[in-house]
């Protein structure tokens, strides 16, 4: 597996703030991996040290080989950054804006306008070519920056919270275009803060808080990795929840969740069948009316809210569930 | 490949780099016609509204007040007009604009070359309307062509060492209007305590010194001489050192905050 981008222990702080605290990272040429997190996880800043624009203060990081802060220039012409705000100049027409990244990296004047010509019409933007940016809408904006990103015919991307903002007909539109490039062989580094973006475009996803990667893998390793399966009991009598909660509790590997408005008892548990049938024995017990009981795999965003709401301290494969993420993911990362 | 070929093919990119990013920044000018008019607008105002309101007041030995007056108006605009560099590169920050150029495999000086050539030529642009203008109010060049040419160029020059110095202010500032408020106290002090507008042998004793040596005087004095036909020889010196030390400095400091910069 050749490796398009490699981080090491990268370690960033800001003042006060440790935005990065050690973060690893592997991906291989030609997939496309998602960065997942909160605000304030570390994404941004891991995509800014990748893309040679921030410094880490410790550890080290390559793209296709070239080391970020030793061989910058080198990173620069293989690359391609699109970013978290559009980086379009609303003075220019959306074809000047193109011809100017042409230019800057020394295509001729002539390839610069060809080059410019086809992105603009591979981005349905050539009926909008020569308006001046400002008049575009904001997926326009965002079509146009992806375009920019693309001038140099980039081997590896970097894609900053690419559709944040944008209304639900824009988004499909740019997953469809990142799809496209996907399928030329590109290699794909994106951050979301939509789990049902991730699991859309990536082939694989790494969970990052806190400044490092707590979990890596496919959604459905996550989903299995966090705990394997969750169990949820529903009930006639609302007024009981707690005490259908407190009953469960040791059956399961956290405390109940109850969610008063369905009538919902749930926990992760990592031994299915054999929960299913102590609850059912312990319910049955307590004479309770059960309405249902059930075993499921846990939703992407429970993953995530496991993952992602451990304080700062706990280190990376602490829970139960990281470490099951851990050791269902490929990559041989020092956690 | 040797290290001279490769030396020279790294200038050519600087160079064609500068140049795009000067087109770039010269059409934001054109394209915003509040920035023209504001920046061809107002040096007409002060050369008409100087001219009648100072005229009979200030006593200028040896000088029509226009001729003593334009040349410093001149100088005056220029610098003032620097400051845009400041807020031009503060804005380019904050729309992800200077993100987007680190990113790539450009030279990194070239975003302030092509930025300060393209508020140099402005200021060139400037400079002429406030001559045409000056010209209908009586000012006229008695130095001979060469003169006036170098008159101009000096003005002009000293503009593009100042937009250095903003450029530094640009990318040490938090976001445009910190980038203009700091511009302004360190401009207009050296604008109106200045020779510029009135002599020095007015003022109190204790700015004198100040008024007589700092960098904008001592280049209208200079290019006052220059248009006036008079001995330049006293100032010019001291004005094309001044230029020459502001680029020194604000060069290598404005490089090293952009290489710095997020």
């Amino acid at each position: 597996m050749t490796a398009a981008i490699r981080a090491e222990g990268l370690r960033r702080r800001f003042g006060a703030t440790q935005a990065l605290s050690g973060l690893d990272l592997l991906v291989p040429a030609g997939s496309v991996l998602a960065l997942l997190g909160p605000n304030g996880a570390g994404k941004s800043t891991t995509i800014r040290i990748l893309t040679t624009l921030t410094a880490p203060h410790a550890g080290r990081a390559e793209v296709l080989g070239f080391d970020v802060t030793r061989e910058a220039h080198r990173v620069r012409a293989v690359i391609g950054v699109a970013g978290q705000v559009a980086a379009v100049d609303d003075t220019l027409t959306g074809r000047e804006n193109l011809t100017l990244v042409g230019r800057l990296h020394h295509l001729t004047g002539r390839e610069a306008r060809r080059r410019a010509g086809d992105l603009l019409e591979r981005f349905s933007l050539a009926g909008a070519a020569d308006r001046l940016a400002r008049t575009y809408s904001g997926g326009m904006r965002r079509r146009l920056d992806l375009a920019a990103s693309l001038v140099n015919r980039p081997r590896v991307l970097f894609l900053d919270e690419p559709t944040t903002g944008l209304d639900p007909a824009s988004r499909l539109e740019l997953w469809m275009v990142i799809d496209e490039l996907v399928a030329t062989g590109a290699t794909v580094l994106l951050t979301t803060q939509y789990l049902e973006e991730a699991d859309r475009l990536a082939h694989r996803i790494a969970v990052v808080n806190h400044g490092r990667v707590v979990a890596e893998g496919s959604a459905d390793e996550l989903k299995t990795g966090a705990g394997g399966e969750v169990l949820a009991v529903r009930i006639h009598d609302r007024s009981r929840l707690d005490t259908v909660a407190a009953l469960l509790g040791p059956v399961g590997l956290q405390p109940a969740t109850i969610d008063r408005a369905t009538g919902e008892v749930s926990m992760p548990t990592p031994d299915g069948v054999r929960a299913l049938a102590l609850a059912a024995g312990r319910l049955d017990e307590a004479g309770l009316a059960v309405a249902s009981v059930e075993l499921r795999r846990p939703s992407l965003d429970e993953v995530f809210l496991a993952l992602t709401s451990q304080p700062a301290l706990t280190p990376a494969g602490g829970s139960p569930a990281a470490r099951a993420a851990v050791a269902t993911g490929s990559s041989g990362r020092a956690a | 490949m040797t290290g001279l070929s490769a030396a020279a093919r790294a200038l050519r990119w600087t160079a064609s780099d500068t140049l795009a990013l000067a087109g770039r920044s010269l059409r934001h000018w054109m394209r915003q016609p509040q920035l023209m008019l504001l920046s061809t607008v107002q040096p007409v105002m002060l050369v008409v509204l100087f001219t009648h309101v100072f005229g009979g007041a200030v006593a200028t030995p040896g000088f029509e007040y226009v001729d003593f007056l334009l040349p410093g108006i001149m100088v005056q605009v220029v610098a003032w007009d620097s400051t845009q560099t400041a807020v031009g590169i503060a804005a380019d920050r904050a729309s992800s604009a200077i993100d987007r150029f680190r990113s790539m495999p450009m030279s990194a000086p070239a975003v302030l070359a092509g930025r300060t050539l393209a508020d140099a030529g402005r200021n060139l642009l400037v400079t002429a309307v406030m001559v045409a203008v000056g010209h209908l109010v009586g000012f006229r060049f008695h130095g001979g062509a060469a003169a006036a040419v170098g008159a101009i160029l000096l003005v002009v020059a000293f503009g593009y060492a100042l937009s250095w110095l903003f450029a530094f202010i640009g990318l040490a500032a938090r976001g445009a209007e910190a980038a203009l408020a700091i511009s302004f106290v360190v401009v207009f002090p050296l604008m109106f305590a200045s020779s510029a507008v009135v002599p020095p042998a007015t003022m109190p004793n204790w700015l004198r010194p100040f008024a007589t040596y700092q960098p904008i005087s001592l280049t209208v004095d200079a290019a006052r001489a220059l248009a006036t036909g008079k001995p330049a020889g006293a100032w010019l010196p001291g004005a094309l050192a001044w230029t020459a030390a502001i680029l020194a400095i604000a060069v290598p400091l404005a490089v090293r905050r952009f290489h710095r910069a997020g």
